[in-house]
């Protein structure tokens, strides 16, 4: 693709985020979109994680795991240690990072369905836990997390304490933006560069990977660990918006939602689970009023879009552009 | 000439099977010798325990004295001996070039947070592989199918390919199995010169081939093995007039393999 089409695509997108959305929001009046947003740009980044470990040949059904664990990072600490939320943000992240390299080792190893079923059970397990540790206060959750604070930097207050803010939905709403546009920024330069190219090798052939040199074990590890870090960091951001955790706030159904997120936007596409992420956020709200029938209809179209479109949405594209 | 390879009673079990068994020889530098034997003499397994793709049961293999046997495969790579696949294993959703490419990998100076954020070094050793990978192609003669996805290649490419991705890890010691099967008389003339111009780069070739007109005509020595053992090993002239060898593989069937 031309570079400077490549630049306008970015810069459009930026534009939409940050200035178009918080336009229309205003003029509409909907502010309960906001909302809405920040749920879909936080889900992305977690799904977005889920799409890394694909991207080396695992099916990653264990993210929910890490999103719990992020939000209890994030709520113990701020509740129980009184740490400020922006310094609990990448804790919740380097912890998620952490525990997925312990448990990555011994089950990294395992391929195909079996590790997808393992790295289900984690989510079930992680919930369980979260039920039984004292630590997280078990079934009634760690809630009434206060919002995050100011951020000033040599007296300079560049972001403002959510708590004195009117709406600090709006605020939310620019904090996971942020993240989910360094997130995939961080993605694409991840995939674009020669660090994509190994872990395609992965993907394609552990065997000859290995041959040529690749520590298989290692890369895998580094891929499990950055999956999970995202993991981490969008669950932490979600205990803060909703200012509360439970052992429920990500469950085995949110696993299962990251990956059909990516499946949806397209493995191929780094973009990929963004796209994902928003159809399917949408589009089982949409499905809101045919009732009881919204889990038969939203399946059906699952099953269909995957069959017409194995590649993901994204792969409609594909025609214009060559390779 | 210098020992490269020694291989030391080298014994792999798989269950109740011995698929090699107690096997030693040595390879010396920048020689061709082929390994020869029947249908699950226990070739591929032997290529497969020096490239440290399996533990030995018992025994070790010495690469210029260093034990590489029982490590790693990325391992022994590292170090210098590199094994292709009997099958043919490759990138299948790269194009040839990207395979040839990414198979650089230990030739980077660069790590991987390096190439991440594009240090001068990562940008260097892009430049660096892509110049690699181009001469390699060339060498291969594969330079015009450089941008077709790899799946998309007629076999006898696939084979080259293998081999390409071998080279561009820069190996001292080059294990192909099998690397001219399936190849008409052309091909497999053309390939038993690109055999020897992989001496010429300097490297070591160790091959299992049944193609016998191929091997007797390529190898500096042969190593013979039969159910898992050893049962000779010298020059093609030597193999071809032992008696055991005869005995034992060759049999009735050596007017099939042009004796
Ligand atoms: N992973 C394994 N597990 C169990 N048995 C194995 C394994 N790999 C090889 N074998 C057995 O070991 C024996 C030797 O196999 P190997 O592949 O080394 O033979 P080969 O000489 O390469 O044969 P071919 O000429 O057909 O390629 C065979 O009997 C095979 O079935
Ligand atoms: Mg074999």
């Amino acid at each position: 693709m031309n570079r400077t089409l490549r630049l306008l695509g970015v810069a459009a997108f930026l534009v939409a985020v940050f200035v178009v959305v918080p336009l229309l929001i205003s003029v509409t009046g909907r502010k309960d979109v906001y909302y809405t947003l920040t749920s879909v740009a936080l889900l992305s980044i977690a799904s977005a994680g889920v799409w890394l470990t694909f991207y080396i040949g695992r099916i990653n059904m264990g993210q929910g795991a890490f999103a719990l664990m992020g939000a209890y990072v994030t709520a113990v600490l701020v509740n129980h240690y009184g740490v400020a939320f922006w310094w609990t943000l990448p804790a919740a992240g380097l912890f998620c990072a952490v525990a997925s390299l312990l448990i990555g080792l011994p089950i990294l190893r395992l391929r195909g369905v079996y590790f997808a079923m393992v790295s289900l059970v984690l989510t079930e397990v992680t919930r369980l836990l979260a039920l039984a540790l004292p630590v997280t206060e078990g079934a009634k959750g760690i809630t009434n997390i206060p919002l995050p604070g100011a951020i000033s930097l040599f007296g300079l207050t560049i972001v403002p304490d959510f708590a004195t803010l009117e709406n600090p939905r709006i605020a939310f709403y620019y904090l996971a933006a942020t993240l989910m546009v360094l997130c995939f920024a961080g993605m694409y330069r991840l995939v674009h560069s020669r660090i994509g190219h190994i872990c395609m090798s992965l993907q394609q052939n552990e065997e000859l990977a290995s041959s040529i040199g690749v520590n298989i074990v290692h890369l895998r590890l580094i891929a499990f660990a950055i999956s999970s870090f995202l993991g981490g960091i969008s669950g932490a951001t979600f205990a803060a918006v909703t200012q509360s955790v439970y052992p429920s706030s990500f469950t085995v159904t949110d696993s299962v939602n990251f990956m059909l997120n990516c499946f949806l936007g397209g493995l191929g596409y780094v973009f990929g689970p963004m796209l994902g992420t928003l159809t399917l956020y949408f589009g089982w709200n949409l499905l809101f009023q045919t009732g009881e029938f919204q889990l038969l209809i939203y399946s059906s179209l699952m099953i269909i879009l995957m069959l017409v479109l194995p590649n993901g949405l994204l792969s409609l594209g594909e025609g214009r552009r060559k390779g | 000439m210098d020992t490269i390879l020694q291989v030391r009673e080298l014994t792999r079990r798989f269950g109740g099977l011995t698929a090699v068994n107690n096997v030693s020889f040595d390879v010396r530098e920048r020689e061709i010798l082929s390994v020869i034997g029947p249908n699950g003499a226990g070739k591929s397994t032997l290529f497969k325990l020096i490239a440290s793709f399996l533990k030995p049961t018992s025994g070790e293999v010495l690469y210029r004295g260093e034990r590489i046997s029982g490590l790693a495969p990325h391992i022994a790579a590292r170090k210098g001996v590199v094994r292709t696949f009997q099958e043919t294993t490759i990138f299948r959703n790269m194009t040839v070039r990207e395979n040839v490419i990414v198979a650089h990998h230990l030739r980077s100076r660069a790590s991987l947070l390096g190439f991440f954020v594009g240090t001068g070094t990562a940008r260097e050793d892009e430049r660096a592989f892509g110049a690699s990978a181009d001469e390699i192609l060339d060498f291969l003669n594969l330079t015009e199918l450089a941008n077709e996805k790899a799946r998309n290649l007629p076999h006898g490419h696939l084979r080259a390919l293998g081999i390409a991705i071998g080279l561009a890890t820069d190996p001292a010691v080059l294990l192909l199995d099998e690397p001219f099967a399936g190849m008409n008389h052309d091909e497999t003339h053309k390939a038993v010169a690109m055999v020897r111009r992989l001496r010429e780069r300097g490297l070591t070739v160790l091959l299992v081939e049944h193609d016998m007109p191929a091997v007797m005509k390529i190898s500096d020595r042969i190593v013979v093995i039969n159910f898992g053992q050893k049962i000779a090993e010298g020059t093609p002239v030597d193999i071809q007039n032992n008696d055991r060898v005869i005995e034992a593989y060759l049999g009735a069937e050596d007017e099939a393999i042009g004796l």
